[in-house]
């Protein structure tokens, strides 16, 4: 419900941006999506942390995921909002000063790769009878999940217009539920993490580290 | 095979090994701790959930010096004061539930004026928690957005390792407030402890960025280019420990510096280049010339809105250069030509290097120039006043000449904070001590007590308005019981000045509820056994102040000034810095 609620604050952004470019220009002129990429340790009340960063100036966050990274204990929330580089540059900082947040990244759309995977609940007898489920596999690119007698669940992975479009198409036949979730992202500059965890395990940042003190002496080093 | 002999000798190996480690509860390793921390003075108020504790505190008489407070708010701000005065760490212990939620105004202060403080706070049983059990409350997400740091800890294994961290944290990089919640089961739970081990390093926190040398050459190059250079300070120089290194800058630079409240005292009231306060109050020449100056250099400070005024008019023609350790306060408020990550004490030495020696006479003799004008205009009718009502500048100029600027002086908040801050003398750092960012009314008092305990040797006086001292009076019951010898001053004007001057400015002198009435404070003081006396008359106000400062003890004074004195100059809310008012 509520990334059905965002989703439609996104749409009536676009067409206010669109509307409003001509009144004033330069109020509107930098917004746009970013997406925040955060490396912070796997602790309890983080989250609330970083949240409160955005709903104390009342911003409101329209996609937010965290997962595990490609380093063991080490979390990557991928956040996004639609602000201009300003306000994103400075909650970044913020971010970043939380003691348990190792570094802060943020991109505008054009510098990641990022999928948002969407599932669609649809009754089995209205789809067999009205459209055929081949031409939606192909047109959407979308799976057939799960086949039952009563319904059918389809998956679709790509961008918001995709899976919003196949939304769209099922709307005429009964679409019981819909769910979407979070953007993941990869940074597309990104050398991954590694490199960089052995500067902050280092007592001097240092330029180059041959080996990683982290996972050689981990009990001398304080983690979280 | 094995001989006795061997035995013994193992035996006594392993009772070797074992006195390295610590047999006890998580109480008594908490207590230790702290020991091992330097902690010699805690300010605290028992109850229900951190009870066990309290128990092991009994046995700790002789090292650790607990203050009980009366009111939980009264300890975090006597912390606060301690923390100022001392340049230490603080330690506040509560309770959970209420205990825990009085601290909140507390740490709000001391995170936005970056004060270093560790609190401990009691919390239920952890099978208790979620249970909206009795004096229960969720004190890790109420005190997230107040805290540097804050952690609970459920189990008494974890207490060394996050007290350490908690030491670390509080007082290295930008320093902060950071909380403690440990559950009753841990405080109570038998463990074998190995040493203390203090922390030196968490990897996902760099307290200080690195140094970058080509920033400070940048910087260097823009300062010795400058024809109207202007130095803005803040308390970072204070937190920095850097008051040697800034005034070295300053010598060789020639360039004047003004300060924001919260840097006030880093170098003496004296020096030749001290040319005043910034901000809503501050002094005249300062905000004027702020937009005159072609490069502006900000140490340690982070354009507070009662800084800058309206931002849009704030030093348009200046490049700003802007030494902070903390790289979220660059470019925050005001864009940097040039910003400098790193801690003032290691950048400031290797600016002093690059920078020409230079003197900026005529630069100077502007601020002169205003200066003379604000003297003629505001100053001297605050401290020499001729009508009969006395006003509280002139209880400053009194105080300055009998201390001669080696008193700490802790304010409260309101008019009286200002005109105290405007006109108090200072030689030493660490003197003026007041509720900057988070304008806490009730801070003084209490504050005060903890300065008293952190700087012992010197003339500690708070001065307080009569609204403000009505917040927090049942402070004087720690007075009473512990001996700390506080000069109270209570500057009565009958008002809430502040926000009487407001209305009366602002508002078509509509005086909506500032009209406060006041208890007999003579009487009060008298009731916790403490000395005070009133002054109404001009004819008794020196004599009077001798007597408060040079009074063993603690003393109460009551002085009551003008009732609709205004503080000026003035930034109206909304207007630019250099359209000050001078009245």
């Amino acid at each position: 419900m509520a990334l059905c609620l965002s989703d439609k604050k996104v749409l009536k952004m676009s067409t206010e941006n669109t509307l409003e470019h001509k009144i004033d220009k330069a109020d509107l002129e930098g917004k746009q999506e970013y997406t925040i990429t955060v490396y912070a340790e796997n602790r309890v009340g983080l989250l609330n942390r970083i949240a409160i960063i955005f709903s104390k100036r009342k911003i409101n966050i329209e996609s937010l995921n965290t997962s595990p990274s490609e380093i063991d204990g080490i979390h990557r929330f991928n956040i996004v909002i639609h602000e201009s580089y300003e306000v994103v540059r400075k909650l970044a900082r913020q971010i970043e000063k939380q003691i348990e947040v190792l570094k802060v990244y943020f991109n505008t759309n054009d510098e990641i790769i990022w999928q948002e995977l969407a599932l669609y609940k649809v009754s089995t007898d209205e789809i067999a009878e009205k459209v055929t489920v081949e031409r939606l596999l192909r047109q959407y690119g979308a799976s057939a999940v799960v086949i039952r007698k009563d319904y059918t669940v389809f998956a679709v992975t790509g961008h918001r217009e995709e899976t919003d479009a196949l939304v769209k198409a099922l709307e005429p036949y009964e679409l019981i539920e819909f769910v979407r979730s979070a953007r993941v992202a990869i940074i597309k500059d990104s050398a991954g993490f590694h490199e960089k965890l052995k500067e902050f395990e280092a007592f001097e940042p240092g330029e180059e580290l041959v080996e990683n003190e982290f996972l050689d002496k981990g009990q001398k080093i304080f983690t979280m | 095979m094995e001989t006795a002999q061997d035995t013994i000798q193992q035996n006594e190996a392993k009772a070797a090994t074992s006195k390295t480690l610590f047999k006890g509860t998580g109480s008594q390793v908490l207590l230790n701790g702290l020991v091992e921390e330097g902690v010699t003075t805690i300010f605290g108020y028992p109850g229900g959930a951190i009870m066990p504790i309290y128990d092991a505190l009994y046995d700790y008489a002789d090292k650790l010096e607990h203050i009980l407070v009366r009111h939980e708010q009264g300890g975090i701000h006597a912390a606060q004061g301690f923390a100022r005065a001392s340049g230490e760490v603080g330690v506040v212990f509560a309770t959970s539930g209420p205990g825990a939620t009085n601290l909140v105004t507390g740490l709000a202060d001391a995170q936005i004026d970056s004060t270093p403080l560790v609190c401990i706070t009691g919390q239920v049983f952890a099978h208790l928690l979620g249970t909206d059990a009795f004096q229960e409350t969720d004190v890790i997400n109420i005190t997230t957005p107040v805290t540097k740091w804050n952690y609970q800890v459920t189990d008494a294994k974890e207490i060394q390792e996050v007290l350490a961290k908690a030491f670390y944290i509080a007082k290295s990089g930008r320093p902060g407030p950071v909380l403690i919640d440990i559950t009753k089961n841990a405080q109570l739970q038998l463990e074998e402890f190995p040493e203390y081990v203090k922390c030196n390093h968490i990897r996902s926190y760099r307290p200080k960025p690195k140094v970058r040398i080509e920033y400070i050459e940048q910087a260097a190059e823009l300062i010795n280019s400058a024809k109207k250079p202007f130095i803005l300070f803040g308390q970072g120089v204070i937190l920095g420990k850097a008051e040697e290194e800034f005034k070295a800058f300053i010598d060789k630079t020639g360039i004047p510096a003004a300060w924001t409240i919260m840097g006030e005292g880093a170098i003496p009231t004296s020096h030749p280049l001290n040319v005043g306060m910034l901000g809503m109050h501050g002094n005249y020449g300062p905000n004027v010339l702020t937009n005159e100056a072609d490069v502006i250099i900000a140490i340690g400070m982070r354009f507070d809105d009662r800084v800058t005024g309206r931002l849009d008019k704030y030093a348009k023609q200046a490049k700003v250069v802007h030494l902070d350790i903390d790289p979220a306060e660059i470019d925050k408020n005001v864009k940097a030509e040039v910003g400098v990550w790193g801690d003032c004490k290691e950048t400031l030495p290797l600016l002093t290097n690059l920078v020409n020696e230079n003197k900026h006479e005529d630069w100077l003799a502007k601020f002169r120039q205003y200066n003379q004008e604000e003297i003629d205009q505001v100053i001297t009718p605050e401290l020499y006043p001729t009508g009969d009502e006395m006003t509280m500048g002139e209880v400053l100029r009194n105080i300055n000449e009998i201390c001669g600027g080696d008193a700490v002086i802790v304010t409260d908040v309101g008019q009286h904070q200002m005109v105290a801050c405007r006109y108090a003398k200072f030689n030493n750092t660490r003197s003026n001590i007041t509720s900057g960012g988070l304008g806490t009314m009730g801070f003084g008092l209490p504050a005060a007590i903890g300065a008293k305990y952190g700087a012992p040797d010197k003339t500690v006086i708070a001065i307080i308005g009569d609204g403000g001292f009505q917040m927090t009076p049942q402070e004087l019951g720690t007075i009473m019981q512990f001996g700390a010898a506080v000069k109270i001053l209570i500057l009565n004007n009958r008002f809430l000045g502040m926000v009487r001057q407001w209305q009366q400015l602002f508002h078509d002198k509509r005086y909506s509820f500032v009209n406060i009435t006041s208890p007999d404070f003579v009487a009060l003081a008298k009731s916790y056994y403490i000395e005070a006396s009133k002054v109404d008359e001009r004819a008794n106000l020196r004599q009077a102040l001798e007597t408060m400062i040079n009074h063993e003890g603690s003393y109460l004074l009551e002085v009551m000034v003008g009732r609709e004195n205004n503080v000026f100059p003035m930034v109206p809310q909304g207007m630019s810095v250099s359209e000050i008012r001078l009245k």
